[in-house]
């Protein structure tokens, strides 16, 4: 039985939660995700301004903590922190490594091969259209503002890398689930065609892969007795030879592994479910069996998987304009009225001073902004308000103008308003997702793992 | 037949993947999989968000774990970094959609009533 430890569900989650998986017990690997769809846009503005950044920075600090322990204990750390930019995320590692007193006695594998920005004009040239998956539009169309292409990996490559003798994997665009189900393809020694045997990792690997979200974080179910959520304890998967595994936890740690907490979690981001793709393996969640297997224990088996698709995904960010929220905050009376009242103002000053923008959304924070109509309409004697407005332009110039607009309508607008000494709000570029299918043989030869010795 | 919310019968999550929402929602007995498989319908789950949601909803059933997936298209105001929404991942449409009302038998009204919210006193006298 091999253990594999959920540490990170995102860039920006608990730090000190893969502290406590390696410290709370047993455990055989360290499972990290630090990647979003979101956090590659992000990563990808961070290295157009520094060619050395562009990966999760939280890691290297991390491996610090925790190196000593892990070479010491033979724990495995695979994580897709890496980025854009696996090999800058890597000489990080290594000279943590070296501070934490692991000097020569580790190396670490870095997955390379994922970034297809520099071959995207020749794949546009010979056919590869990259049509949005969601809109049809091919890549063509906003080629010029792409500023990264990265395909979704599997778990061949960390397997290599693993078989390597790496201590650590780190990974640029691999998905969230391969970061689980490669350890259990290197320990067991699945085929890559049993795709039972997969699909039941990367079954394994949805659960570890958002952290606490499957052992009573975030949990809708009677959240208020899920116990002691300040000390949570992230997910370990038991992973058996024949794809069976359980859910748990390290004893004496908050939190909880019941059935609803781990059926939440299957649930999170899911599409079809009966056909979960990813590039090892089409896994179908309509066969999944749990069972409760004693406390803080959901045993989960049945799965079935069958062949990859032809096609890997990719991850393209390119510029798509810009944006900026203002806040304000109203009193009673008649707070909602207010700011309503504000927000009709400030639209007409944009108008009158002819800014085009492509949306303008207007929320009020404390009644609709989660949901809207569904939220009915304020009470006169609403105690506060925020107001919030957001702008959307490709105009640079019309998006700053908004900004300079918020502050003017405490002294010039509706009364009773507040909030604003947070000073003007920020234009931010947008940097957008756009996902896409590309032919899986154009991409695999170019896959390969470098080593760094620590 | 009475009507109880689905916060009363169910608990649920949501996310996002680009400009689509999904929120799996799960029955809090596994008796009453075979109630929301009839009331929660793609279509009154697209009546119930009317304009938060543009596109259509698709359902998908998971009898396996007696659970239904709903797919909101075009929910999110483009997604990710696009979108100007508080909600821009889509995280509380869950909490959104167990705002719903369905009708159910007398029998289960009266006991599911109240489920989904903090324990209150007032609410136990009501009993």
């Amino acid at each position: 039985m091999v253990r594999i430890a959920s540490g990170q569900g995102f860039w920006g989650d608990d730090l000190e939660a893969p502290v406590r998986q390696v410290r709370g017990g047993r455990i055989d690997y360290l499972m990290l995700d630090y990647l979003a769809e979101v956090t590659m846009s992000i990563m990808q503005k961070q290295r157009s301004r520094n060619p050395a950044a562009g990966y999760a920075r939280d890691f290297a600090p991390l491996m610090e903590r925790i190196f000593a322990a892990c070479v010491e204990r033979d724990i495995k750390v695979v994580t897709n922190a890496g980025g854009v930019n696996p090999a800058e995320c890597a000489r990080a590692v290594a000279e943590a490594g070296r501070r934490a007193g692991a000097g020569g006695r580790a190396r670490i594998g870095v997955v390379v091969g994922d970034d297809l920005m520099d071959s995207l004009d020749e794949l546009i040239a010979s056919g590869h259209a990259l049509e949005h998956m969601e809109t049809g539009d091919p890549l063509a169309t906003v080629r010029d503002r792409v500023r990264s292409a990265n395909v979704y990996l599997g778990a061949r490559p960390i397997v290599t890398a693993l078989e390597g003798g790496a201590q650590v994997v780190v990974t640029g665009r691999s998905t969230d689930t391969a970061l689980t189900y490669a350890a259990m393809v290197r320990e067991f020694g699945w085929r890559w065609d049993a795709y039972d045997l997969l699909a039941s990792g990367v079954v394994a690997g949805h659960i570890n892969e958002c952290g606490a979200q499957a052992t009573g974080g975030n949990c809708s179910a009677e959240w208020w007795a899920i116990p002691e959520l300040a000390r949570v304890g992230f997910p370990i998967i038991e992973a058996s030879p024949d794809g069976t595994f359980v859910v748990t936890k390290h004893d004496d740690t908050g939190g909880a592994v019941t059935l609803r907490t781990v059926k939440e979690q299957l649930l999170y981001e899911m599409g079809d479910p009966s056909t979960y793709i990813t590039p090892d393996v089409t896994a179908d969640f309509t066969t999944i069996r749990l069972s409760g297997s004693g406390r803080d224990r959901v045993r989960v088996h049945g799965i079935r998987g069958r062949a990859p698709t032809p096609f890997l995904k990719v991850s393209v960010a390119y510029s798509a304009g810009y944006k900026a929220v203002g806040t304000l905050v109203y009193a009673w009376p008649d707070a909602a009225e207010k700011a309503r009242a504000a927000a009709r103002i400030l639209r007409e000053r944009l108008d009158r001073l002819g800014l085009a923008f492509d949306r303008i959304l207007v929320e009020l924070v404390g009644w609709d902004s989660t949901h809207g109509h569904l939220a009915g309409d304020p009470p006169p004697d609403l105690p506060e308000v925020q107001l919030r407005v957001g702008v959307r332009s490709g105009d640079r110039g019309a998006v700053e103008r908004f900004t300079r607009e918020i502050a003017p309508l405490v002294l010039t607008g509706p009364p009773g308003v507040t909030g604003f000494a947070g000073g003007r709000p920020r234009v931010q570029e947008i940097v957008a997702y756009w996902p896409a299918l590309i032919d899986r043989t154009v991409v695999e030869p170019r896959l390969a793992v470098d080593f760094v010795q620590v | 037949m009475p009507r109880v919310r689905l916060l009363e019968l169910a608990h649920a999550r949501s996310g996002d993947k680009g400009n689509t929402a999904n929120v799996g929602l799960i029955p809090y007995d596994e008796e009453h999989y075979q109630i929301l498989l009839q009331e929660v319908t793609a279509d009154r789950v697209k009546k119930h968000f009317r304009c938060l949601v543009k596109g259509p909803v698709e359902r998908f059933e998971l009898d396996n774990l007696h659970a239904l997936n709903f797919l909101l298209h075009e929910a999110l105001d483009g997604g990710g970094t696009v979108s100007l929404m508080t909600d821009a991942q889509g995280k509380v449409f869950s909490t959104a959609l167990l705002r719903m009302e369905i009708e159910v038998p007398e029998e289960v009204a009266a006991r599911v009533r109240g489920q989904g919210r903090v324990p209150r006193p007032e609410a136990r006298s009501d009993r």
